[in-house]
């Protein structure tokens, strides 16, 4: 299904507004009118202001809302219509999450939090932890799978939490401001990991409201007011 | 999310929280140790009791004086039979005893007893006793056996003999260690009486009773001159066997009609039917105590569901992660809810530990029994009590929105 044509993620006329007109409250419109395409291989900043309709874009290309009007593709296959749990398994399939608060499991080893989006794939626990454990090892932690988030620093928690979101071999790679609750020198080292998963060809996108860290990214994305203000275009092509 | 890794995942979240597991579940720990705890106490009554009734002839009907209320209650085992007899003036003759003796089929024989609390002594040693005039057939009615001696037998109470055979009480308290009192001359109401027997121990009676061990058997006739009884307390019919009892009672109750007594001046007794009533209201008792206890159990299954909300509140980032990863409403659904039930389960499990652990320590003073069915009643209740505080919870859990799990931004 996945061609160098279809595009990972396509937005078409994509609207998304708060509120029900029918009950006569005040309708908000958090985006207007968006269209973009983003392709394999693809590193996409999408930067803007607070409260711009950054955090409404971020949900809708993640698949975790609907959008009120437009339609939304991921490889190709088009989301309006799916249950919550068919939405669900398409994330388990299509996207891996970075959080800011990295939200890992409590108390629970590295390998156990970065198995779990394959727990509820429903794969067995032996190729589970070989995967988790080749995962963990390529982010650089393979001495650390059995320490729990306590016993690991903020950068290695967060390499932890990339290792999850890589495990299911996602078509999309989608960080909320990855380095925003790390130092200085880890957030460097985060964004390193980030430039060799663009060179290993994942399709990163990158939701910030710091520009230098957008700076590094080949496409920029910026989002005022709920409209797209400004896209560069990819090197892939964007038409 | 397969069933191993649900379980793995539930086990951690009641693991990790030790104290609060412990603290949840101890509800229905206290609910479930005091179900079993009461239950077995009991079924151990009733097992008692049935023990005690089964000592008394199973063929025998105890004419007693005035109107006995079986709902009452009264006395159990031995006691059963002397717990009945007193209170009121007996309007039996002894005449009615050898007329109900010949009444024919199903009554095979009757006979009497007159009784009286006494002071047995030998030397300088005394005993407070029950003194039991009885005759032959005694030894059928209370299904008396000896340790040593003969029974009082049918020449003795027309000659009205001064023997008498005393419970191991009695011995204990008069003679010394190792002495032997066959052939002894024991001293009631300044009248010497020569010991003949000796009865097997049946125990202490039970709730107020008569206590069997302490009785001193004397012919009939000896004991109504001792103690100028004119009347006998009660009457021993002994029916052919235990399937023609009430067919016995019924003839009995229609030669003291003929008689001009009342239902208000005798009672006819059916051990079977005094076992059936003592048991019934046991059961009663029981089930009542056993709900009361219940209640805790439910207050137990509250406080679950209070900190499964709890917990649910608490771990919305981690359900809004699981969610963004791919669980889906019954993933969630199932973990809440299996975590409820582990807890309510292993609450449920200490309790039956418990619960029995204080019944065999109890055990060393009343009669106890832990039952299969209690256990596994008291094991389904907790399972039920699982589900039913862990659904609410759970359900919350599973609707809850990814993004607003999260909080981003």
């Amino acid at each position: 299904m996945t061609n160098s044509a279809t595009p990972v993620i396509e937005f078409r006329d994509v609207g998304k507004e708060y509120g029900n007109p029918n009950e006569g409250g005040t309708v908000v419109e958090a985006l207007a009118e968006a269209s973009f395409e983003i392709h394999k291989g693809e590193f996409v900043a999408i930067t803007g202001p607070s409260g711009s309709g950054k955090s409404t874009l971020l949900h809708l290309i993640g698949l975790l809302d609907r959008p009120s009007k437009g339609k939304i593709f991921v490889d190709g296959t088009e989301i309006m219509n799916l249950k919550d749990d068919q939405l669900a398994r398409l994330r388990n399939e299509k996207i891996g999450f970075v959080f800011q608060q990295f939200n890992l499991l409590p108390k629970t080893p590295a390998i156990r939090n970065v198995e779990l989006p394959l727990v509820y794939r429903g794969m067995g626990a032996g190729e589970r932890h070989d995967r988790a454990k080749k995962e963990l090892g390529a982010v650089g932690l393979g001495d650390r799978l059995n320490n729990k988030p306590s016993q690991l620093s903020g950068g290695q928690q967060q390499r932890v939490a990339i290792a999850r979101a890589l495990v299911t071999n996602p078509s999309l790679l989608l960080a909320d401001e990855p380095t925003g609750n790390l130092d200085t020198k880890s957030g460097i080292e985060i964004m390193k990991l980030f430039e060799d998963l663009h060179e290993r060809g994942v399709t990163l996108v990158l939701v910030t409201h710091n520009p230098d860290l957008a700076g590094q990214a080949d496409r920029q994305i910026v989002i005022k007011d709920g409209q797209i203000v400004k896209d560069t275009g990819g090197k892939n092509g964007h038409d | 999310m397969d069933t191993i890794e649900l379980f793995r995942t539930a086990t951690m979240a009641v693991r990790v929280n030790k104290t609060r597991s412990f603290l949840t579940a101890l509800g229905i720990i206290i609910g479930v140790a005091s179900v079993i705890l009461l239950v077995s106490i009991g079924n151990g009554l009733q097992a008692y009791i049935t023990e005690q009734f089964k000592q008394l002839g199973s063929n025998v009907l105890f004419v007693v004086p005035g109107k006995v209320n079986l709902g009452g209650g009264g006395g159990g085992g031995g006691g059963a039979r002397s717990a009945f007899a007193g209170g009121f003036t007996s309007k039996f003759t002894f005449e009615d005893v050898q007329n109900i003796g010949r009444l024919g089929d199903p009554i095979s024989a009757a006979s009497s007893a007159v009784t009286k609390s006494i002071t047995v002594k030998y030397r300088n040693k005394t005993y407070d006793a029950t003194l039991d005039g009885v005759d032959e057939n005694i030894k059928q009615v209370m299904n008396l056996e000896l340790t040593s001696g003969t029974m009082i037998n049918r020449p003795m109470v027309e000659r009205s003999q001064a023997v008498a055979v005393i419970g191991p009480k009695v011995v204990e308290n008069l003679f010394a260690a190792g002495e032997d009192p066959l052939g002894r001359e024991i001293d009631i109401s300044g009248r010497k009486f020569k010991v003949i027997g000796v009865t097997v121990s049946k125990g202490g009676g039970f709730g107020g009773g008569g206590d069997q061990d302490s009785i001193v058997f004397v012919p009939l006739t000896a004991a109504a001159k001792l103690i100028g009884a004119k009347n006998p307390a009660e009457i021993f019919v002994i029916a052919t066997s235990p399937d023609a009892m009430s067919q016995a009672a019924t003839k009995v109750k229609n030669y003291l009609y003929r008689k001009k007594l009342t239902n208000d001046d005798f009672t006819v007794l059916e051990p079977t039917q005094i076992l059936s009533t003592i048991n019934s209201v046991l059961g009663t008792i029981t089930g009542a105590l056993s709900g009361i206890a219940a209640i805790s159990l439910v207050v137990g299954g509250i406080g679950i569901a209070n900190i499964m909300l709890v917990s649910v509140t608490e771990r919305t980032r981690e359900i809004g992660l699981r969610k963004a990863v791919g669980a889906t409403y019954r993933d969630i659904l199932t973990q809440f809810l299996l975590e409820a039930i582990l807890l309510s389960v292993l609450g449920g499990m200490i309790g039956i530990l418990l619960g029995g652990g204080l019944a065999w320590l109890l055990s060393r003073f009343i009669s106890t029994a832990v039952t299969p069915g209690s256990v596994v009643l008291a094991f389904g209740i907790s399972c039920l009590v699982g589900v039913t505080a862990g659904i609410a919870p759970a359900m919350r859990a599973a609707k809850l929105d990814p993004i607003t799990a999260l909080r981003w931004e």
